[in-house]
């Protein structure tokens, strides 16, 4: 079990606060479910159903517009979150080894999460860091000018501290 | 005192800046320096993060690729000695090693982007800020403001190149009891990021376009749709509106005017499309980001239901400048019909890549060549790709090709926001189209058929050209489905994905008759039209190629020359990558 599917109570309770404020005004339904993803690490389906209630939009509109956005996922996500940016510059700069690379280290493909819950592996269209290209993104940080080597590197740290972390 | 400022842009961030930072502020801490650390927003010169710049009564040096063991020495001699590190400086007073990109420059949209702390409304203040709206407010109309914007000649930054002061004034003309700013902050086109930079390094600019735009039309409430791939600059725009809500600059009869005005941030939630205006704005209104026929233009019927004014970063974070210096002053710079400066972000096989802002009408040499340094490790040039997925390629053959709006587009391309990635003779065109395509059919919206269905076919039959299985006719179909699907698509996106094929086809088509009638790459970049074999001549059997080949293709003893067994490699490049003597060779 990954640390995204239990969240804590206080988030949940930060998820509610936001519920109340942001039901009244217009347009509320894409931060309102920005703020179920934050509190959860997902969407999960009884969510939809309480916004719903809440904002009086249809659940099946409301998965519509879920779909629609890639931000938003269905499913729980591993610990930490992986973006590979395939924009132009990183094309050009060699991000498809770089993929190659990140799927045989995390043993996953684009969209999945590995077996012990710690990565999830995405692609975006562009970090904005074009000058640094080929990038990654991780969690909220971001790794630029990689080589294969230098990707081994980072996953190999990110590795060793969660083992330090369960060693504690 | 002395005043020690660190880069901290997502480029500086990224390529070590807070490291940096968290070791300065220790230091001087555990050494109890009089000197006064800040952080600023992205200099421009990415290729040297991480930057830091040390202020002394009036004169500076700037310090280039900092490393937090860099850091130590910096303190000792310039900071408590007064002996500047020389050797580490690009520019000070006496020494400037980056002329060439620092001097082609003309700032105006990023005047305060590495130069002020963009979380300090102070800072902006200090160098003219909120000045330009206390002007307005108290000796235009809004009609005069229209006026002088109109004759600056700006042009709308996010692509499309329409008249800002135009644009103003159809919303200022409607009537209606709300009316609405939008600052299109959804910057979508891989290879373009001026706009996150003028984001997180001076994010007060754009608050106060906004509200000169808003005072112009007779706007009191406004959004800014941010992408929510850009964390920091949400951060700092947060910042910064909170700043301008306790000063009383955004909220009621803002400096004891009759003007009112709230800034909201809307972020965005992973959709290129939402950068074309319908669909932004339906995006704001929490549905689906799928666009809708205009008319009814955004300035009649927008969000809501109400007259909407919609500009980008970049063309807001003008206005401020324009009303300080003067139109005139704005329209004096440029060509004859693309006026000001344009912020190109410059990426790719270039060897300085970052932010320059330069006049219009620079040529595309100039840009390349003088500015950026040429291209990397001593490649040839070979083209370069403007305005993202909906632009397309200009081969260097045009490199004299002056850049302003009208010109671009008579190439088949499009300025956009101004991404310019620089391509060598080591890119294959026809992937580059493969690779444009791949995303705009991810991006499609799915409303329109030929848009969906059409650019999906055009994936497929790129996908067969670069495996090497192009058909004799598909140069002709690419182009049939490429003229429907523009002519038959609502929105921008639709209309503009083919623009990558059809320059592609117009300036490099050799390129496609060689993977299609010859099965071969002149780049030597599609994977299945290449082969790799080892220089017997060359190779001295170290052996690293051996361990990294992933299926075991290769073999040799040591100290005898390897080779490469054609039937079992998978040509994923390992060896040629890994080979220290480049005894690999791709054929």
């Amino acid at each position: 079990m990954t640390n995204s599917e239990v969240p804590e109570k206080q988030s949940i309770l930060n998820f509610k606060i936001d519920l109340i404020n942001k039901r009244q005004q217009h347009g509320s339904l894409i931060p309102l479910l920005q703020s179920a993803q934050d509190s959860y690490g997902y969407i999960p389906e009884k969510v939809i159903h309480y916004i719903s209630e809440l904002v009086g939009i249809p659940s099946a509109e409301i998965y519509g517009v879920i779909t629609f956005y890639s931000q938003f996922r269905l499913k729980p996500l591993g610990k930490n979150l992986i973006r590979i940016c395939e924009g132009t510059a990183c094309h050009v700069n060699g991000a498809k080894s770089i993929l190659t690379v990140l799927q045989d280290e995390l043993g996953i493909s684009v969209d999945e999460t590995s077996d012990d819950g710690l990565f999830s592996l995405q692609s975006v269209a562009c970090l904005g860091c074009c000058s640094l290209a080929p990038v990654i993104m991780i969690n909220n940080q971001t790794h630029g000018n990689l080589t294969t080597d230098k990707i081994k590197k980072i996953i190999k740290k990110y590795k060793a501290e969660e083992k330090v972390r369960v060693a504690s | 005192m002395k005043t020690v400022k660190v880069g901290l842009g997502t480029c500086g961030i990224s390529a070590g800046g807070e490291l940096v930072y968290n070791k300065l502020r220790d230091e001087i801490a555990a050494r109890n320096l009089d000197v006064v650390l800040k952080e600023t927003g992205c200099m421009g010169m990415c290729y040297e993060e991480v930057l830091v710049e040390i202020e002394d009564n009036g004169g500076s040096a700037l310090y280039s690729k900092v490393t937090v063991d860099r850091v130590g020495r910096i303190i000792n001699d310039h900071l408590v000695n007064d002996k500047p590190v020389t050797e580490w400086i690009v520019k000070s007073k006496d020494i400037d090693k980056e002329k060439a990109f620092l001097h082609n420059q003309n700032r105006i949209v990023l005047r305060n982007c590495g130069v002020i702390d963009p979380t300090s409304i102070d800072e902006y203040i200090a160098r003219d800020g909120y000045n330009a709206i206390q002007t307005v407010l108290k000796n235009n109309t809004p009609i005069e403001v229209i006026d002088l914007i109109i004759k600056s000649g700006l042009r709308g930054r996010g692509g499309g190149g329409f008249s800002t002061g135009m644009k103003w004034k159809f919303a200022h003309q409607e009537k209606a009891d709300q009316k609405y700013i939008i600052c299109n902050a959804d910057e979508g086109d891989p290879g373009a990021f001026m706009d996150r930079s003028v984001l997180e390094g001076d994010p007060h600019s754009v608050l106060e376009g906004m509200m000169i735009a808003a005072y112009a039309i007779g706007s009191s409430e406004a959004y800014i749709y941010c992408r929510a791939e850009y964390p920091l600059a949400i951060r700092r725009l947060k910042n910064a509106i909170a700043q301008c809500e306790s000063r009383g600059f955004l909220g009621k009869n803002i400096f004891g005017s009759q003007f009112s005005f709230m800034i909201r941030i809307k972020e965005g939630a992973g959709a290129f499309v939402c950068g074309e205006e319908t669909a932004l704005m339906a995006s704001i209104e929490g549905k689906r980001g799928v666009p809708r026929l205009r008319p009814p233009f955004p300035a009649n019927k927008g969000l809501w239901g109400k007259p909407t004014n919609i500009n980008n970063v970049e063309t807001f974070a003008n206005v401020p400048w324009i009303i300080n210096n003067g139109w005139d002053k704005y329209a004096a710079l440029g060509t004859e019909k693309s006026k000001g400066t344009k912020v190109f972000a410059l990426a790719g096989k270039i060897s300085r890549s970052g932010l320059a802002e330069v006049p219009m009408g620079m040529t595309i040499n100039e840009i390349v060549f003088d500015l950026g340094g040429g291209i990397k490790n001593g490649k040839k040039f070979k083209a370069v790709q403007m305005g993202g997925p909906s632009g397309g390629c200009i081969p260097a053959s045009m490199g004299d090709l002056k850049i302003d709006y009208d010109e671009i587009v008579r190439t088949g391309a499009i300025m956009g926001s101004g991404g310019l990635i620089v391509l060598d003779e080591t890119t294959c065109m026809v992937d580059l189209a493969k690779f444009f395509l791949n995303f705009t059919q991810n991006e499609s919206c799915g409303k329109c058929t030929f848009c969906r269905i059409g650019t999906k076919r055009m994936l497929e039959i790129l996908e067969r050209i670069t495996e090497g299985k192009g058909k004799e006719t598909d140069i002709d179909l690419l182009l049939d489905l490429a003229n429907k699907i523009r002519n038959s698509s609502l929105c921008g996106l639709g209309q503009t994905a083919p623009n990558p094929v059809l320059t592609t086809i117009k300036y490099f088509r050799e390129e496609y008759e060689a993977h299609i009638h010859d099965k071969k790459c002149p780049a030597h970049s599609c994977p299945a039209l290449i082969t790799y074999s080892v220089d017997q001549e060359i190779c001295k059997g170290c052996g690293l190629c051996i361990k990294e080949c992933p299926v075991n293709a290769i073999t040799g003893s040591k100290k005898a020359a390897h080779a490469i067994n054609i039937s079992l490699c998978i040509k994923c490049g390992k060896c040629f990558e890994v080979c220290n003597l480049d005894a690999v060779i791709k054929n």
